[in-house]
């Protein structure tokens, strides 16, 4: 039985540092190769020794797939291909192939440059790692080699995010990457085709969560942030840099047009004006709305959003500040956190998840008095709010994603273990299907059942039409006679004489002869004449002929009377047919031996 | 093939012959008007257009065709040309004799359609075909040429309703070719049996040659049903269709079909999907009762509950087409239980619909201790002990929460059929409204407009079923800041038909009301209804917020507010109308009040309602005219009309005194009736074209020589084109005129053109215009004829038909006589008596926006353009988009036409449009700002004329009509003001260099 190996070396019961080995069909698979933000020593990147102790990795894997453009997914990729080594191909999306680099670029830049860390990948290497990516189109069937196929979904989430299904032969793995199947302001929702794969790797990161209507959350958002404004406060958005921000983005910038609202709204500057540019460009992986409007209104071109400057954050008077990171553990975002949490009138709302031990966690937790650097404590008088916006798909969404596609096994990644194990047993309980949940380094092995394709010549199939009849019904099998031509790597179904034409055979005549004794008192010709009676009398609708040589014919199975030579009165019956009437003569010879039937003569 | 050759030659031999029989041919069709147009550069084609000989022209087109790509041609350029109803059946005979001969599949295939096309013919009877189309039937090989075929028979079939025997034939035909191999030619069996199938007559297959498969008495339905499992999805949708096709024509579909079209709710095609949710749907309305057991449990439930809850399913079905078809299905399932239905709306209740009966309870108590997190507080998604996930079968159907999904899916149609869906059964349910409520109000924050404007409708519609809380009318009002005017407005009409439940609601959303007055000053009018509204509905909430409303202290005097304040009109209008139902309420009111009231009720009398109050005439007046007046008003209009009818000599003494007054008496009514104002208006007009054409026609005038009555002359040409205005306006202005008013009016405008006639005889010297228009008058009354022989007996005694019956002298005589038989006519004809039809509506515009109020000037540099915003509202205008225009005119005289474009115009309710557009000002330089006149037009066509109005779905577009109509007379365009001219203050100001 054909085997297909899911191994996880990140996001194996755990959320960052997606990396996913695939063996299916003879061939070898990454699925993302992402780092770890919690980390910031060796753990930070999978263990790719897992692959190979020593040298490079190119002749271990046959491609690598990156889904889309976030760090826990595609953060360690110029370490692999650069610094471990692999020429391979890379495939991603377009828009993922444009951003990546800038977020790599920018988070080498932390860790070098400001964290002065060493033995880590250049620009240079991050350059070369995107030479070696070819880009996917979305539904576009790409060959890797002859047998490996690949072919890309959208998956909502971020622009430009793909769930791939992959293909050798009849074997299928689907890899979900992050996916998100409510629609957003910014982006459609994920879809893929009832393509029946064996194997479905879905992320989990919501396993527990059914969220309430999406707009429900807008419209909480929206009269949070306008109530504060009209209060005259200030808001907070802590965000990271691509992604949500754009949907809120795009959701405060509407609101505030429609709404006729002034007050300013600003966003940190960095890398979002490169980013922001992109998402002008792919409008294509966009959604509805937006993809109908840009011809009039590109959406991404704020009117009401400006660039955020260091100062603008003593200004008098409301405003809407997005700021990074997201999680309000350093930079800018920290900054004017401290500058604004004295204030009751002042609002900071959380749209995502905040790992723990950073402000942002502390602060969700109701913590109101934090301790700084350097002794100094900091009064949080400011209101909290946590607003989920993450564009995962919920409990539900992955429900619907295993209807789409209905699976023969599931399994579950990027999520928490417990969280995971009860999403599995509703996934069992609702479909029926084997659910699984390897940790880290764990190997999964699926065995599969694929059906092999034979191709049938169309002479066979039309003689066996015209004996059978009318339409094949597809609910009852029908034997037919043929044979099974097995040839460099394909199956073939022939008429047994197309066959040794093609194989240059002769055809071989195959007869069985058998000795019946009876006990007959007649001389042979009466005997065989008895015979001849008899079988007339049992087999209608058959030929049978009496020759004149002394023999007796039915269809082709000659029958002859000898009597031996001791016992006049037994005599031998000898039958000989050829395979191809096998059960006529079994049944003769049979029939035969139990003797001719008294009275007949 | 050589016979063919041969006979080609010979036809081209013949050639001259053919010619000269075909100009002779052609002469006579011109006597006898057949409006055929001859080809000149194609003899072949000639045969074909003489009428008998078309049969025999295929014919020979057919036999010349040497390959089968010329017969095609031949075939296809027959395909493009009717074919009389007597020629049907040679033309039949003969493309049937070339069907027998023909090997090439395409000329076949073309044949059949063709074949299919001439059934179609009016008024031919297709039996005679029957046979031989069965027969090529059963003859064909060709799978495409069968499906073909197959649909000629369908198109035979269905002219043939009431012949069963054809019928039954047919019927067998196509269960015999059921088992074909192609997809189409299944396909169009199926269709054949959902068309003329009947569920009645079972089919006996009694003959031996038919189907095998298909043993004993099968219906029709049965067989269909046997190919909703067909391998070929085409096929499958087809059997639906067929099935739905059945159920259409009134066929009552059997209950056992449902289990199959439940497993096609699960199809791989969409297309499949699609027809299966009507189908399962259908079912769901003719069994809605039935029960049907639960797969995996030994419960059962009805029938339209189980459709409903798979319908939902299809709310997130992976293709779009059958999500719109799913969500649009589900708001026409109104019998379906209160309890499965209120679970589409919640998205954390998914557990299975069916389960849910029975633990209903208990998995309530399960879902708010929170086994799923809602992801709106942070790290409620803890772990928690583990549930016994057995009882609760979870996330099953995905039928709960169907319209959460629904209304946040991502192609905006899902998302308005949705809505729909929403308000069609919340209308049904008043449980379901008031849950809806909160989703609704969720979708006034859609990304799309019209999904924002349609839920806001839809929350109208349903709004008589709840009662908004406190918080929700919060999220309503919130709305209200929206920068569309669509919206606000469409939110205001929402308002007017809300219920609130408390005092404090009323002050919020007087509040908020007041705050987008302030914001959108534009918006006053519809503010100022909408707090009428909410006034009249609310009287007891509104009573308690009296004082604080209208700030009045129980010791002190408060300063009076001021009069032109927007907002403190909007208040006194809410607290007015609150008062006309609550007597007690005017107790509280201070002295400037009751000043203020007499004031608005004056100014704003359609926002002010009358009221009773203690020692004021005012009510006096107010309840004179408030009841059953309308009846006495209508008598009083006929009475008029009566009298005026008497005055049959145009010379009576006093009749000129009669119309007079008459039509002072008729405008007046019209003030004071609104309801009869138009029917008013338009018999005043009358009346005074008559008056105007009686006092051009008086005696005096008329003995005089020419020379000495010239001053005279001139008031009777300014009468004369007086009464040709007032007759476009009588036509144009006026809507639910019937023809027989239409003829009235002609016959006024026939009158002043014979005055007009008259008049330049008798001033004008030179015989050469006068010939001219004397022919142009006879053609007039020549096209008066035709267009209202219907009417003519009802003219009696007229100008026209004294005129008729002198045309044979008037159209040979000279025109000075001709002027002399007009004059003479004119003066003898009497009045014509105006019967009034049902309803009469003049046109009337109002221009809100400009005011005209402003003092200040809209300065723009000269040269440049300035858009001016205009809002206005339309009265029984018909088809706005193309008549009404805009015009600007300049102090200095010049004027400009704007044409709005069709979106401006919005259509708030019957007979009743709203303009609001932009027009774009320019202007050279001025030294002064100074004002200029804005006004909208009525344009008309006197050539799209007279009937049209009656019947506006004839009517063409503005440019269509003078293009394609034959005009009878000579168009007169014009248009006719029908609003008050606005003034706006401009200052063109010279560019600075």
């Amino acid at each position: 039985m054909p085997e297909i190996k899911v191994t996880p070396l990140g996001a194996g019961q755990d959320v960052g540092r997606s990396c996913i080995l695939v063996s299916i069909g003879g061939k070898n698979i990454m699925l993302d190769c992402g780092m770890h933000m919690g980390y910031n020593d060796d753990r930070r990147f999978p263990d790719f020794s897992y692959i190979t102790q020593n040298g490079r990795l190119t002749e271990f894997l046959d491609c690598v797939i990156i889904s889309h453009f976030h760090l826990d997914h595609c953060g360690a990729l110029p370490f692999m291909s650069e610094m471990v080594g692999y020429d391979g191909p890379i495939y991603m999306t377009h828009p993922t192939k444009a951003i990546c680099p800038i977020l790599l670029e920018d988070f080498r830049k932390i860790t070098v440059d400001k964290k002065g860390e060493t033995n880590f990948f250049t620009s240079q290497m991050i350059k070369d790692c995107m030479k070696k990516v070819v880009p996917l189109n979305l539904h576009q069937t790409v060959q890797v080699d002859d047998e490996l196929e690949i072919k890309a979904y959208y998956a909502g989430h971020v622009l430009g995010a793909a769930m791939v299904h992959i293909k050798v032969g009849l074997e299928s793995v689907v890899y979900t990457g992050d996916y998100n199947m409510t629609p957003d302001r910014h982006l459609g929702a994920a879809w893929i085709d009832k393509c029946r794969p064996d194997v479905l790797i879905s992320e989990s990161t919501y396993a527990t969560t059914i969220r309430d209507s999406k707009r429900c959350r807008e419209r909480d958002f929206l009269k949070k942030v306008h109530e504060s404004i009209e209060r005259g406060g200030k808001v907070l958005i802590p965000v990271f840099a691509l992604g949500r921000a754009q949907e809120l983005c795009i959701l405060l910038e509407t609101f505030w047009e429609r709404m006729n609202l002034k007050a300013p709204i600003y966003f940190s500057t960095g890398l979002t004006e490169k980013a922001n540019h992109y998402y002008k460009l792919f409008i294509t992986w966009t959604n509805q709305k937006i993809r109908k409007t840009f011809v009039q209104r590109n959406m991404f071109e704020f009117k009401h959003i400006k660039p955020f400057d260091r100062s603008y954050a003593d200004n008098p008077g409301p405003m809407v500040v997005f700021a990074t990171p997201g999680m309000l553990h350093a930079g800018q975002s920290l900054q004017i956190f401290k500058k604004w949490a004295g204030h009751e009138k002042n609002m900071v709302i959380m749209p995502g998840y905040c790992v723990q031990g950073t402000i942002g966690h502390k602060i969700l937790n109701g913590q109101r008095k934090l301790e700084m650097e350097g002794r100094a404590t900091l009064d949080v008088k400011l209101q909290v709010e946590y607003m989920s916006f993450s564009a995962h798909a919920d409990a539900k969404g992955i429900m619907q994603l295993i209807r789409m596609a209905e699976p023969r096994n599931m399994l579950l990644v990027h999520g928490e273990a417990v969280k995971m194990e009860f999403l599995k047993g509703k996934i069992e309980q609702e479909f029926s299907v084997d659910c699984h949940m390897p940790a880290n380094g764990e190997t999964v092995t699926v065995t599969t059942n694929p059906s092999v394709p034979v191709d049938i010549s169309l002479n066979l199939l039309k003689r066996e039409m015209a004996l059978g009849g009318t339409l094949p019904d597809p609910k009852k099998p029908r034997t037919m006679h043929g044979t099974l031509i097995m040839k460099e790597n394909s199956l073939k179904l022939v008429s047994s004489e197309q066959a040794l034409k093609e194989l240059g055979l002769n055809e071989h005549q195959l007869r069985f002869t058998c000795r019946v004794p009876l006990q007959d008192p007649h001389s042979d010709p009466d005997t065989l004449h008895g015979i001849y009676l008899h079988l007339k009398s049992v087999l209608k609708g058959y030929t049978i002929q009496h020759l004149p040589d002394g023999t007796v014919m039915v269809e082709s199975i000659v029958i002859k009377v000898s009597s031996s030579a001791e016992d006049p009165n037994t005599k031998v019956l000898l039958l000989s047919w050829s395979y191809q009437d096998e059960d006529l003569g079994s049944f003769l010879s049979t029939l035969l031996k139990k003797g001719l039937p008294s009275g007949l003569c | 093939m050589s016979l063919t050759e041969c006979r080609t030659e010979l036809s081209a031999s013949h050639f001259p012959l053919n010619m000269a029989a075909h100009l002779k041919k052609r002469v006579y069709e011109e006597f006898s008007q057949v409006v055929q147009i001859p080809q000149e550069e194609a003899p072949a084609k000639k045969l074909r257009l003489s009428k008998p000989s078309k049969s025999a022209a295929l014919h020979i087109d057919l036999c010349k065709a040497t390959n089968s790509t010329d017969a095609l041609q031949y075939l296809l350029q027959f395909a493009r040309k009717p074919v009389e109803v007597e020629s049907v059946e040679g033309v039949i005979r003969i493309l049937l004799e070339h069907y027998y001969k023909e090997t090439d599949n395409s000329v076949r295939l073309k044949i059949a359609s063709l074949l299919g096309l001439l059934s179609k013919t009016q008024g031919f009877r297709p039996d005679c075909i029957v046979d031989d189309a069965i027969n090529t039937l059963n003859n064909e090989k060709s799978h495409q040429v069968l499906a073909q075929l197959l649909d000629t028979l369908l198109v035979i079939g269905t002219q043939l309703p009431e012949s069963p025997t054809v019928r039954q034939r047919l019927i067998e035909m196509a269960c015999k070719h059921l088992s074909d191999s192609y997809f189409g030619v299944r396909n169009k069996c199926l269709k054949l049996l959902g068309c003329l199938g009947t569920v009645d007559a079972p089919l006996t297959k009694d003959n031996e040659g038919l189907g095998t498969s298909l043993g004993g008495v099968r219906d029709v339905q049965s067989i269909i049903s046997d190919y909703f499992g067909d391998q070929d999805p085409r096929v499958r949708t087809a059997a639906i269709k067929a099935m739905l096709q059945l159920h259409e024509r009134g066929m009552k579909i059997h209950e056992i079909i449902y289990n199959q079209a439940c497993r096609l709710l699960t199809d791989d095609y969409e297309q499949v999907r699609s027809a299966a949710v009507q189908m399962v749907w259908v079912l769901s309305q003719l069994y809605p009762e039935s029960i049907v057991p639960i797969p995996s449990s030994n419960e059962e439930i009805r029938l339209v509950d189980d459709v409903f809850g798979k319908i939902s399913h299809m709310v997130s079905d992976g293709s779009w087409m059958v999500r719109v078809q799913a969500a649009k299905t589900l708001g026409s399932i109104l019998q379906v239980s209160p309890h499965f239905l209120e679970q589409t709306l919640d998205k954390k209740l998914m557990s299975d619909l069916r389960r849910k009966r029975t633990a209903h309870e208990r998995a309530k108590e399960l879902f708010t201790s929170g086994e799923f997190s809602s992801g709106r507080k942070w790290a409620d998604d803890a772990p928690k002990e583990k549930l016994d996930t057995n009882t609760v079968y979870l996330i099953a159907s995905g039928a709960c929460g169907a319209f959460v999904h629904g209304l946040e899916d991502e192609m905006f149609e899902v998302r308005i059929a949705a809505v729909e869906a929403l308000s069609q059964l919340a209308r049904s349910s008043p449980s379901f409204a008031e849950k809806c409520l909160d989703f609704l109000v969720d979708m006034f924050n859609d990304e799309i407009e019209e999904v924002r404007l349609q839920s806001i409708h839809v929350l109208r519609e349903i709004s008589t079923h709840i009662t908004l809380r406190e918080d929700q009318l919060d999220t309503v009002l919130a709305v209200l800041e929206d920068s569309s005017r669509d919206i606000r407005e469409a939110l205001h009409e929402l308002i007017c038909y809300t219920n609130v439940s408390t005092k404090e609601c009323i002050q919020l959303a007087l509040l908020e009301l007041l705050k987008n007055l302030n914001k959108y000053p534009t918006d006053r009018n519809s503010v100022w209804k909408c707090l009428k509204f909410l006034g009249s509905r609310h009287p007891t909430l509104v009573l308690p917020l009296v004082p604080e409303l209208l700030s009045t202290h129980p010791y002190f005097d408060t300063p009076e507010p001021d009069m032109d304040d927007p907002a403190y009109i909007a208040v006194l209008v809410l607290v007015f109308n609150a008062a006309k139902s609550c007597p007690t309420m005017p107790a509280l009111f201070s002295d400037h009040t009751f000043r203020h009231y007499a004031y608005l009720r004056d100014s704003l009398s359609h926002l002010v309602p009358p009221l009773r109050l203690p020692g004021n005439g005012l009510d006096l007046v107010d309840s004179r005219c408030s009841s059953g007046s309308v009846e006495s008003a209508q008598l009083f209009l006929q009475q008029s009309l009566n009298r005026v009818s008497t005055i049959q000599n145009l010379e009576a003494p006093g009749a000129q005194d009669l119309l007079n007054f008459t039509i002072r008496d008729l405008r007046r009514l019209g003030e004071l009736q609104t309801e009869l104002a138009g029917a008013a208006d338009f018999c005043a007009t009358y009346l005074r074209c008559q008056l105007l054409l009686m006092k051009a026609l008086q005696e005096k005038l008329w003995n005089m020589a020419v020379p000495l009555c010239l001053k005279q002359n001139v008031t009777a040409t300014a009468a004369a084109q007086q009464i040709l205005e007032e007759t476009y306006k009588l036509e144009f202005l006026y809507s639910g005129l019937e023809s027989r008013q239409v003829a009235t009016i002609h016959h006024v405008r026939l009158q002043a053109k014979a005055l007009q006639l008259v008049l330049t005889a008798r001033t004008r010297q030179g015989l050469d215009p006068l010939i001219s228009s004397c022919e142009k008058f006879l053609q007039d009354i020549e096209s008066f004829q035709r267009l209202f022989l219907a009417e003519l007996p009802h003219l009696q005694d007229s100008f026209v038909d004294k005129l008729l019956e002198l045309m044979p002298r008037l159209s040979s005589c000279k025109p000075v006589e001709t002027v002399k038989i007009l004059q003479t006519t004119l003066r003898q004809s009497g009045l014509l008596q105006l019967r009034l039809p049902e309803q009469i509506h003049r046109a009337t515009a109002t221009i809100i926006e400009p005011t005209g109020e402003s003092d200040n000037p809209l300065k723009f540099t000269t040269g440049l353009v300035v858009a001016l915003d205009i809002d206005a509202t339309l009265e029984h205008v018909q088809d706005p988009q193309n008549i009404v225009k805009v015009q600007v005119l300049y102090p200095d005289g010049q004027s400009h036409m704007i044409h709005p474009k069709p979106g401006d115009f919005r259509k708030p309710g019957p007979n009743r449009h709203r303009l609001i557009t932009q027009v774009y000002l320019s202007h050279t330089a001025w030294t002064e700002p100074s004002q200029i006149e804005v006004r909208l037009l009525l344009a008309y066509s006197s050539s799209s004329t007279s009937l049209s109005s009656a019947s506006p779905a004839s009517k063409l577009g503005w440019s269509d009509s003078i293009d394609s109509l034959p005009q009878p007379e000579a168009a007169v365009e014009g248009t006719i003001p029908f609003s008050k001219p606005v003034k706006v203050y401009i200052m063109p100001k010279p560019a600075r260099r």
